[in-house]
């Protein structure tokens, strides 16, 4: 059977505190300076080290070296990447910055691969806005340092946080049970499978978490059930569809062995309780598709509560 | 090395998978259970301490190794470990637990989805957060620049990669490959292991529970880690590879090697590092499964010695960005 996939994207702005080495690094940046970071046996490191390799001590000397220097390993790339410091072919080079004793990668705006080599001379080119962050060097570009080589040299205050985008890029694909199971609900059907081993029916279906065993036989359960347990969502917090405060339970399909979350709704969230009979409300059968989302949430059937001996084993 | 059975570990089982269905990965991981404890000859009930390497960056999903517990059958509740590096590592932990004494038998598996996401973005993210990952390197470019470093110094040529890889695949030669477009100057498609999905298992026992089965015993482990700027370190050394192996007892009387080596420069990187002879046969491996890879060079260079093709059989496996971090294992026969 063809397995359902789709595309998935994840992003986050990952907020890092940085200390007093590299936040003075990059209050260096931002004006224009290059630091580097002088240890215990003379060298001088860019970008700074915070501790000595040789004596574990903290850095606290911190000297400005030159914006230009030598690359001592280069690359070239032709399509570059999402996030990458130029969108046009550039190269990669570790550049060794005059005063430095080591190296630091960078991008090479040079136009052709040809113009690449081993020992040529770069500079920095800076950014038009700079915030205290290493992207605060656009890119390099071959040549020596020139008379303007960046802001006014005020270090300025040290740089205590530096924000950076993540965002990846993936194909997530389901297995053939999980298949299954979307492709169910596209029809309206909750279809779980059960374990030849335990005989137990997982909702969605997946790998017995207890016997280790693939689950085999479709089962059809359900689309009312019993409220296991429940949670009232009073925080707010961002992307949130429902204003608080709401309820999300777990919900125990009739047929099921294992109980599914989902919002409950239609009922006053201080009435949700333990054994609360519940009946799935779906959304219009037009829009539904291979996703769970085509049941909206729940809400109560009008039965009588369930006993809790019914559903014990399930919380 | 330990003289006496008390205290020794042994490899008594090894399976793979280069087939991955699901991100999760869980429905990939059953059959190399079962194959790698059926080759074992043991019950799943009878593994003491389960370890797992793998991440969440591939998957591109939180807790993703949660998941993979339900492969395990969880109930009763069971002693179980990750880490978030290659299950090479993972096996080191096992090793640990075992010579502790507080397992006897234990199941190491690695997995990962190499193809879900752009592998070469992922792996920027393993890179230093605060001066190189937000320029987003790929890790091929990064491959580059130590390839060619390599070159420049007179290590090897690009002639020198391309027979790496030819001996790797029958079908192809030296001159065809280097007729070849760049990738990365000076990498071509050849030099740059091929991204692919795949799980693998190794399971561990202690002397006392080996019995009549076969085995490969583990007769030294050394794992060392270099510091992670580019600049920080010789980029054509691999001290911490040279480290470990010393930390593993030293390679003397290897007679096959089993390296994880992403790129084709890297494999003759690692071999000076390690300083192993020509005459040192090598396990050949076409793809890089991200996770679990290392692994399944530990299983590869054990079964080498389990089917009596050798008596001493050397694994390699790294982590982190240019061979920042290596791992290297020795297993012997016990005869
Ligand atoms: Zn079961």
């Amino acid at each position: 059977m063809d397995t359902l996939s789709a595309p998935l994207t994840i992003a986050f702005d990952y907020t890092r505190s940085l200390g007093p080495v590299l936040g003075r690094f990059m209050a260096g940046l931002r004006g224009g300076r290059v630091l580097g970071g002088r240890t215990s046996d003379g060298r001088v490191h860019v970008p700074p080290l915070e501790y000595d390799p040789g004596t574990h001590a903290p850095v606290t000397e911190l000297v400005e070296v030159s914006p230009a220097g030598t690359v001592l390993s280069w690359t070239w790339t032709d399509r570059p990447l999402e996030g990458q410091p130029l969108d046009r072919p550039f190269g990669w080079a570790l550049i060794r910055l005059d005063g430095a004793d080591t190296a630091l990668l960078h991008a090479v705006d040079a136009g052709g691969s040809d113009a690449m080599s081993t020992g040529m001379r770069v500079r920095i080119r800076w950014a038009a806005e700079r915030i205290g962050h290493i992207r605060d060097i656009e890119c390099f570009e071959p040549g020596e340092a020139g008379p303007d080589s960046g802001g006014d040299g005020a270090d300025g205050a040290v740089v205590e946080i530096v924000t950076t985008p993540i965002r990846l890029h993936y194909r997530h694909s389901t297995s053939v049970e999980e298949s299954g199971y979307l492709r169910g609900l596209a029809e309206g059907r909750i279809v779980g499978r059960r374990c030849p081993a335990c005989r137990k029916v997982y909702v969605p279906p997946r790998v017995c978490p207890a016997c280790g065993v693939a689950t085999v036989d479709e089962v059809e359960v359900a689309d009312r059930g019993t409220v296991t347990t429940f949670c009232v969502v009073n925080v707010p917090f961002a992307g949130q569809r429902l204003t608080p405060p709401y309820v999300v339970a777990q919900v125990l399909l009739d047929g099921a062995d294992i109980p599914i979350p989902h919002l409950i709704l239609g009922v006053p969230a201080a009435e949700v309780r333990m054994g609360l009979r519940v009946a799935a409300v779906w959304r219009d059968r037009a829009d539904w598709t291979t996703t769970p989302e085509n049941i909206d949430h729940f809400e109560p059937s009008g039965e009588a509560d369930a006993p809790y001996e019914t559903f014990a084993e399930h919380l | 090395m330990n003289g006496t059975s008390a205290g020794r570990v042994a490899v008594i089982g090894f399976a793979a998978s280069d087939v991955s269905v699901t991100t999760s990965g869980v429905e990939t991981l059953v059959p190399v259970f079962e194959a790698a404890l059926a080759r074992a000859a043991l019950d799943r009930r009878d593994v003491d301490f389960w370890c797992s390497g793998s991440s969440d960056y591939l998957a591109g999903r939180a807790f993703s190794f949660v998941n993979a517990v339900d492969a395990i059958g969880a109930v009763p509740p069971i002693a179980e470990s990750h880490v978030e590096m290659d299950a090479a590592w993972a096996l080191y932990e096992a090793y640990i637990k075992i010579l502790a004494g507080e397992a006897s038998t234990a199941l190491v598996y690695g997995f990962g989805k190499g193809t879900a996401g752009e592998l070469a973005r992922v792996l920027a993210l393993q890179l230093d957060p605060y001066t190189v990952a937000p320029l987003w390197p790929d890790a091929i470019s990064v491959g580059a620049l130590q390839a060619r470093l390599g070159i420049d110094t007179g290590l090897f040529s690009e002639r020198d990669l391309a027979a790496v890889a030819a001996a790797r695949d029958e079908t192809s030669s030296v001159e065809t490959l280097l007729d070849r477009p760049y990738l990365a100057m000076p990498l071509r498609e050849h030099d740059v292991a091929r991204v692919a999905d795949g799980a693998s298992a190794v399971v561990l026992a202690a002397a006392d529970r080996v019995g009549g089965r076969r085995a490969a015993w583990i007769s030294g482990i050394g794992h060392r880690v270099d510091p992670q700027g580019f600049g920080e370190r010789d980029l054509t050394a691999v001290p911490s590879a040279s480290a470990a192996a010393a930390d593993a007892g030293g390679l003397d009387g290897v007679e096959v090697a089993a390296l994880h080596a992403p790129f084709t420069h890297q494999e003759l990187l690692l071999r000076r590092a390690l300083g192993l002879p020509d005459e040192v046969r090598s396990v050949a491996f076409g793809s890089n499964p991200m996770f679990s890879a290392g692994l399944s060079r530990i299983g590869a260079a054990a079964e080498e010695v389990m089917s009596g093709r050798a008596a001493v059989a050397a694994a390699h496996a790294t982590a982190g960005p240019l061979l920042q971090q290596n791992l290297v294992c020795v297993l012997r026969s016990g005869s």
